[in-house]
């Protein structure tokens, strides 16, 4: 019984967290974004800097008619949100945050494998909903989708790779176990690869040739409004929450820090996962979007190159070191 | 091989002496394998839809709930590397790829009558001799084994990896030279094409 009572009281923080940090990472852009523009974003709602802004905006879109065009396949484009949305919150509860037994809502035996492989299925949504649009630029934004997924895959697996040759198992809280402080220069560039690729993967700016509102109106969500086009939102942004949150636990030592790492090992997760997110919704402000040509090329001329630099670099040491 | 391969991994299980026989009924029902039966009746379905369907979008989808049932069952075998990597590699991969290629020829929504190549019986044929074959190799070399869920699990990253890496380099080997000639023979292809277009 009691067994049963401590995974639901885990799953229902992951779940909180899942529906909080989101919301988190957005007003940060709300504001970020006005500030490096030099304006000041929401200030209205709720009173203090428009804290209510997106508790506002969720009143709106659930209040809007959820319309589904008549040509559409109704099912396919009705069940496109959730694939898009739940990935990112089966990979939430394999993120370990602290150092003990507890703070992480279920272990993983192949934690790596499992997180890569359930934000991978996150993609189908887009692809759905952009063939069942019944729409040529959801069709594009779709066919863009999926080309930009499987280019950016591979450098991403191959960066994670890396980290689970150095430490030598494949579990996430294993690999904070066995991380040291120079892991860090060691595997920099493979983070950058990782951390680029998954960009790429949720589809952000610079990276967001798939929604390209210029081009294809929104991509593969043209189609969507109320309720359902909120929950491809909050994927994107439940998204950058789990790519910041696996870049630090893979890379940036997760909750070791300079000091306090017995009690405060969670603070330093969520630190260092803020901050990746602050650099995403920086990119986002600073950077042109890239070309499909320039999107292609970049992962396998220089991404992919440099995974597998650094998957040798990382065999090297780990046999110098033995 | 893969008969080969089957055989020898029950060999090994049924070495174990946690795994007896008398013990176990035939099907008797635990939670799961309830759960295994039944996630092996939805693949089934999904993968009886997926052939049989003729919306082509609609096969592919179902080929993921499929795909993802296998992993389950791979799950419940306590196999699971296997598993994610079914997922990782079927539903992250070759499922994109190939909604990728059905958006390319612009499948359309609802009925395509025209992609019906009238080989239906022929393709029946040859699938229920597939799945015979399969199904007697899997039969013939498991038998009434059983995985005892309270030991030590047996199907960890660990586990198979020192499988793979000490019983079984060769085929591993064999079959990544494989794999690396189907890639250069790819290039290869896609490079003639594009001279002949100049």
């Amino acid at each position: 019984m009691n067994d049963v009572h401590d995974v639901a009281l885990r799953l229902l923080v992951v779940f909180a967290v899942f529906l909080v940090l989101p919301l988190v990472v957005g007003q940060t852009e709300h504001k970020v974004m006005a500030h490096m523009q030099g304006r000041l974003g929401p200030m209205y709602a709720g009173g203090f800097h428009g804290w209510a802004q997106l508790v506002a905006d969720g009143v709106k879109f659930a209040q809007k008619e959820d319309v589904v065009p008549k040509d559409a396949d109704r099912r396919v484009f009705q069940l496109a949100p959730a694939v898009a949305l739940l990935p990112y919150l089966l990979v939430l509860v394999a993120i370990p945050i602290g150092p003990s037994e507890g703070a992480v809502g279920q272990v993983v035996d192949a934690g790596i494998f499992f997180v890569l492989a359930v934000m991978g299925v996150g993609v189908l949504g887009s692809l759905m909903a952009g063939w069942a649009s019944a729409n040529k630029f959801s069709l594009l934004g779709g066919l863009r989708t999926a080309a930009q997924l499987l280019a950016y895959e591979l450098p991403m697996l191959l960066a994670a790779a890396s980290v689970a040759m150095a430490a030598g198992t494949v579990s996430l809280p294993g690999i904070l176990n066995a991380f040291e402080w120079w892991w860090v220069p060691w595997q920099i560039v493979g983070a950058l690869v990782f951390f680029v690729a998954g960009l790429a993967e949720l589809q952000r700016p610079p990276f967001d040739m798939p929604v390209a509102d210029s081009e294809i109106i929104f991509g593969a969500y043209t189609e969507y409004t109320g309720l359902r086009f909120a929950l491809f939102l909050l994927a994107e942004y439940a998204g950058i929450v789990v790519l910041c949150g696996l870049t630090t636990v893979l890379f940036l030592g997760g909750w070791h820090g300079p000091f306090g790492a017995d009690g405060l090992g969670w603070v330093w997760t969520l630190l260092k996962t803020a901050v990746l997110a602050f650099v995403v919704i920086w990119l986002r402000v600073s950077y042109p979007r890239l070309r499909e040509d320039q999107l292609q090329k970049l992962a396998w001329t220089t991404l992919v190159p440099l995974a597998l630099a650094q998957i040798a670099l990382t065999g090297i040491v780990k046999v110098a070191i033995q | 091989m893969i008969l080969a391969a089957a055989q020898h991994i029950a060999q090994q299980a049924a070495q174990q002496p946690v795994l007896n026989q008398e013990t176990h009924g035939f099907l008797s029902p635990t939670g799961v394998e309830i759960a295994f039966l039944l996630v092996g009746l939805v693949t089934l379905g999904a993968a009886l839809v997926t052939v049989t369907t003729r919306q082509l979008v609609h096969a592919a989808l179902w080929l993921v709930v499929a795909l993802g049932g296998l992993a389950v069952e791979y799950l419940l075998l306590t196999a699971e590397f296997i598993a994610w990597v079914q997922v990782l590699i079927y539903v992250g991969s070759v499922v994109v790829l190939l909604l990728f290629g059905l958006m390319l020829t612009k499948a359309p929504i609802g009925h395509s009558p025209d992609a019906d190549s009238r080989n239906r019986p022929v393709a029946a044929a040859v699938a229920l001799a597939a799945a015979g074959a399969l199904v007697w190799v899997v039969v013939d070399a498991f038998r009434t084994t059983w995985i005892d869920l309270d030991g030590a699990v047996q199907g960890s990253t660990e586990v198979s990896g020192q499988i793979l890496f000490r019983h079984w380099v060769l085929p591993f080997e064999a079959l990544s030279v494989l794999l690396l000639a189907a890639l250069v023979g790819a290039i290869v292809l896609s490079r003639r094409k594009k001279e002949e277009q100049r």
